[in-house]
C-alpha cells in the first residue's frame, strides 16, 4: 500500500523553550494500532510523564482511542505544556470527561454460591410445577375437544403427524436396522461358543421389541422433532406471535400443544415398530451371515420367541414416550424469553430433558412390568 | 499494491463513488432488478439522505456501499477502494454502520458488545480497550450502570444508542444509518437526532442514512438523494429536491406531510 504520508504513530524530540519536548507525528488512531506490537513500542517509547514535559500534537492525528492512550499515560490530568488543535482538544476533552473508574465486578463468595444452588434448586421445582401446570391444562383442553371435535385443529394435527412421524422413516429404520445388525453379530460369537444358534432369534426378538425399538425410536424422535418443538414454539415467542395469539383469544395449549402432543402419541408407536421391523430385518440377516440361521427359520421361531405382551408393552411405551416428549419441548418452547440467547438455551435444555426423561420412564416400566412377557 | 492504486490526497477524492450500479436479485422464475445504472456521489462531511418507495432499494444500497452485496454491474469505491475490499482487518477503522435493529451481540453485555471491534485486534490492552469503550458510551449518552446489562434489557432507544457506540468506537470516517429513528418515541428520536448532529459536527463524519422520518431528515441532511425508477433522480439541496418535479418527490414532500416538512424547513435553516 502506498500512501502519500507515512501514517505510522511516531515520536520525535522538538525544541524547546525549557525542559523536555516531544512532538507527536502520524495517526495515533484504532486503525494503526492494529499493526503488531506497534502499540507496545509507542508505550514504551513515551517519555515519562513529567511536569516540566512538553507535548506537541499538532501535526499527529488523534482519535478517540489514541487520545485515551495519552490520557491514560498523563495518569488523568492535563500536560501543563501541552499545544493542540482545537479539533484534537475537542477529543481530548470528551476522553478526560467521561473517563470513569469503573466498579470492580464482585467476587463469587461461597454464599453467592449457596444462593446460586438454592436459585438452581428453586428453577427446577418452577420448571416441574410450570410442566404439571401444561399438564393440567392439556386434560381441560382434552375435554373441550371430547365436546366439540369438529372445532379442534385436525389440520394441525395432520400436518404435524406427517412432519415428526412420515418424514423420520429413512433415519430410524436406518438407525434401527444397523442396531439390529450389531446386535445380532455380537450375540452370535458368544452363542456360538455353547452351540446354542437357535436362541439369537429370543434375544433379538425380546431385546428388539420390548426395550431397543421404542427406546431408539423415542431417543431418535426426541432429538429431532422435541428440538423442533421448542424452537417453534421458541420463535413465536421472540417474535411475539405467542402474545398475538393470547390476545386474539387462542389458547396455547389447545391450538399450540395439543396437536403435537396428540400426533406423537399416534406417531410415536408407529415409529417405534418401524423401528424394531427394521432392527428384526437387520438382525436377520445379520444371522443368515454369521450363524447360518435362515429367514424362514427366524420368521417362524419368532412368534414362539416373544409373547404378544411384549409387543403390547412396547407399543404402550411408546404412547407414552411420544406425549412426554412433545410436553417437554412444548414446555421449554412456552419459557423462552424473547431474546436470541434464551432461545438456543431452551432448545438445548429441550432435547436434554426429554432424552432423560425417555430413559428414566423407560426404566421405570421395567420395574414395573417385570414379570410381564418374560 | 501497485502505485496506481494509491488513493488521491484527501479532500479532493469522494468518500463514496458508485458508477453504473447494476443491483439484481435472481430468483428461479423471476429476475428483479432493484437498481439500473444508478450513480451516487458523496463527498467528505456531508450527510446524504437516500429516501425512496418501499422496495425501491434502499437498504439494498447502503448492503451495496457495505460490500455485503456484489454489484451485479458497476462500481462502488469506498475512499478510493472497491468496496469488497473493505472488510478484513480492521474494518471497522474504516465504515460503522448502524443496523436498524441494532443487530448487537446478544451473547455479550453491552460494553463487550462496544468493545469487540478493538479487542479483535488483539494488540491493545484489556484496560484501554474498556475505558475507550466506557468513553464511547457516554458519548453515546449511556450511563456506566448500563455497561453491564445484556442487550435484551435495554429499550429500543439504547439499542440505538449502544449499537451507534458500536459503530463509533474505531472513529471511522465514513458512518451509514439505516432508519436510525424507527421505532422511537419523538422525544428519544429528537435526542438521537441531536447526538447524531453533534457528533458530526465534532468527529467531521460523513454520514449516508436511510430515513423515512422527514423531521430527522430535514434536520440532519446537508444533501438529499431519491432513488425512484431503478436509480437516484435528484441528488442535491433539501430545497432543491423540493423543488424538483416527479410523482415521487411531489407525494413524499409535497402532500400533507409536506406542510410540516416546509415549516420544518423554516425551522432549520442548518438543513439549506
Amino acid at each position: 500500500m502506498v500512501t502519500t504520508v507515512d501514517a505510522t504513530p511516531r515520536l520525535e524530540p522538538a525544541p524547546a523553550a525549557q525542559g523536555p519536548a516531544v512532538r507527536l507525528l502520524g495517526e495515533w488512531t484504532a486503525g494503526q494500532f492494529a499493526r503488531h506490537n506497534l502499540f507496545r513500542d509507542l508505550q514504551r517509547g513515551l517519555p515519562r510523564a513529567d511536569p516540566q514535559q512538553a507535548w506537541d500534537l499538532r501535526e499527529a492525528t488523534v482519535d478517540h482511542v489514541g487520545a485515551q492512550l495519552l490520557w491514560d499515560h498523563w495518569g488523568h490530568h492535563w500536560p501543563q505544556q501541552l499545544q493542540l488543535q482545537p479539533s484534537q482538544r475537542a477529543i481530548l476533552e470528551r476522553v478526560a470527561q467521561f473517563t470513569t473508574r469503573r466498579s470492580r465486578r464482585r467476587r463469587t463468595s461461597l454464599w453467592q454460591l449457596y444462593l446460586g444452588f438454592g436459585a438452581l434448586l428453586l428453577g427446577a421445582f418452577d420448571h416441574l410445577k410450570g410442566f404439571i401446570g401444561l399438564v393440567g391444562q392439556l386434560t381441560i383442553d382434552l375435554r373441550e375437544l371430547v365436546r366439540a371435535p369438529h372445532r379442534a385443529p385436525w389440520r394441525d394435527f395432520s400436518g404435524h403427524l406427517y412432519r415428526i412421524g412420515a418424514t423420520a422413516l429413512p433415519i430410524t429404520a436406518l438407525v434401527g436396522g444397523l442396531i439390529g445388525v450389531v446386535l445380532a453379530y455380537l450375540t452370535a460369537q458368544q452363542l456360538k461358543q455353547f452351540g446354542a444358534d437357535a436362541y439369537i432369534v429370543d434375544i433379538l426378538g425380546i431385546a428388539l421389541v420390548r426395550e431397543l425399538g421404542p427406546m431408539l425410536g423415542a431417543i431418535l424422535i426426541a432429538g429431532r422433532s422435541g428440538s423442533a418443538i421448542t424452537a417453534q414454539i421458541g420463535v413465536m415467542r421472540v417474535t411475539e406471535e405467542l402474545d398475538a395469539m393470547r390476545v386474539m383469544g387462542i389458547s396455547h395449549t389447545y391450538r399450540l400443544v395439543m396437536p403435537r402432543a396428540m400426533a406423537l402419541s399416534i406417531a410415536m408407536p408407529l415409529i417405534a415398530a418401524w423401528t424394531t421391523v427394521a432392527g428384526l430385518i437387520g438382525g436377520m440377516v445379520a444371522a443368515d451371515l454369521s450363524l447360518g440361521i435362515s429367514p424362514l427359520f427366524f420368521l417362524k421361531a419368532l412368534p414362539d420367541a416373544v409373547r404378544v405382551s411384549n409387543l403390547v408393552l412396547g407399543m404402550s411405551k411408546s404412547v407414552v414416550f411420544g406425549i412426554l416428549i412433545a410436553l417437554i419441548g412444548c414446555h421449554f418452547g412456552l419459557r423462552v424469553q424473547p431474546n436470541t440467547q434464551s432461545l438456543g438455551q431452551g432448545t438445548t435444555a429441550s432435547v436434554v430433558s426429554a432424552i432423560t426423561v425417555v430413559i428414566l420412564v423407560d426404566a421405570l416400566f421395567a420395574i414395573l412390568f417385570s414379570n410381564v412377557g418374560i | 499494491m501497485a502505485a496506481a492504486s494509491a488513493p488521491l490526497p484527501a479532500g479532493t477524492q469522494p468518500v463514496v463513488e458508485i458508477r453504473k450500479l447494476w443491483s439484481v436479485f435472481d430468483t428461479p422464475g423471476r429476475r428483479l432488478v432493484i437498481h439500473k445504472d444508478l450513480d451516487l456521489t458523496v463527498q467528505r462531511g456531508e450527510v446524504v439522505s437516500v429516501v425512496g418507495g418501499s422496495g425501491s432499494g434502499k437498504t439494498v444500497l447502503l448492503r451495496q456501499i457495505l460490500g455485503l452485496e456484489r454489484p451485479h454491474r458497476g462500481e462502488v469505491h469506498i475512499m478510493g477502494r472497491p468496496a469488497d475490499q473493505l472488510s478484513g482487518r480492521g474494518a471497522s477503522s474504516r465504515i460503522g454502520m448502524l443496523f436498524q435493529h441494532g443487530a448487537l451481540f446478544s451473547a455479550f453485555t453491552v460494553l463487550e458488545n462496544v468493545a469487540f471491534p478493538l479487542r479483535e485486534l488483539k494488540t491493545l490492552p484489556r484496560r484501554l480497550i474498556v475505558e475507550a469503550a466506557m468513553v464511547k458510551l457516554q458519548m453515546v449518552g449511556l450511563k456506566p450502570a448500563d455497561a453491564d446489562k445484556m442487550p435484551s434489557e435495554l429499550s429500543g432507544g439504547m439499542i440505538k444508542r449502544a449499537a451507534l457506540a458500536r459503530a463509533l468506537i474505531m472513529d471511522p470516517p465514513l458512518l451509514l444509518l439505516d432508519e436510525p429513528t424507527a421505532g422511537l418515541d419523538p422525544d428519544s428520536s429528537d435526542t438521537f437526532v441531536n447526538l447524531l448532529r453533534s457528533l458530526h459536527r465534532d468527529l467531521a463524519l460523513t454520514v449516508i442514512m436511510v430515513t423515512h422520518d422527514l423531521d430527522t431528515l430535514f434536520e440532519l441532511s446537508t444533501r438529499i438523494a431519491v432513488l425512484a425508477d431503478q436509480h437516484v433522480i435528484v441528488n442535491d439541496k433539501p430545497r432543491e429536491v423540493i423543488a424538483f418535479r416527479h410523482p415521487f418527490v411531489e407525494d413524499f414532500f409535497l402532500g400533507e406531510r409536506g406542510q410540516r416538512a416546509m415549516e420544518l424547513l423554516r425551522e432549520y435553516p442548518f438543513a439549506i
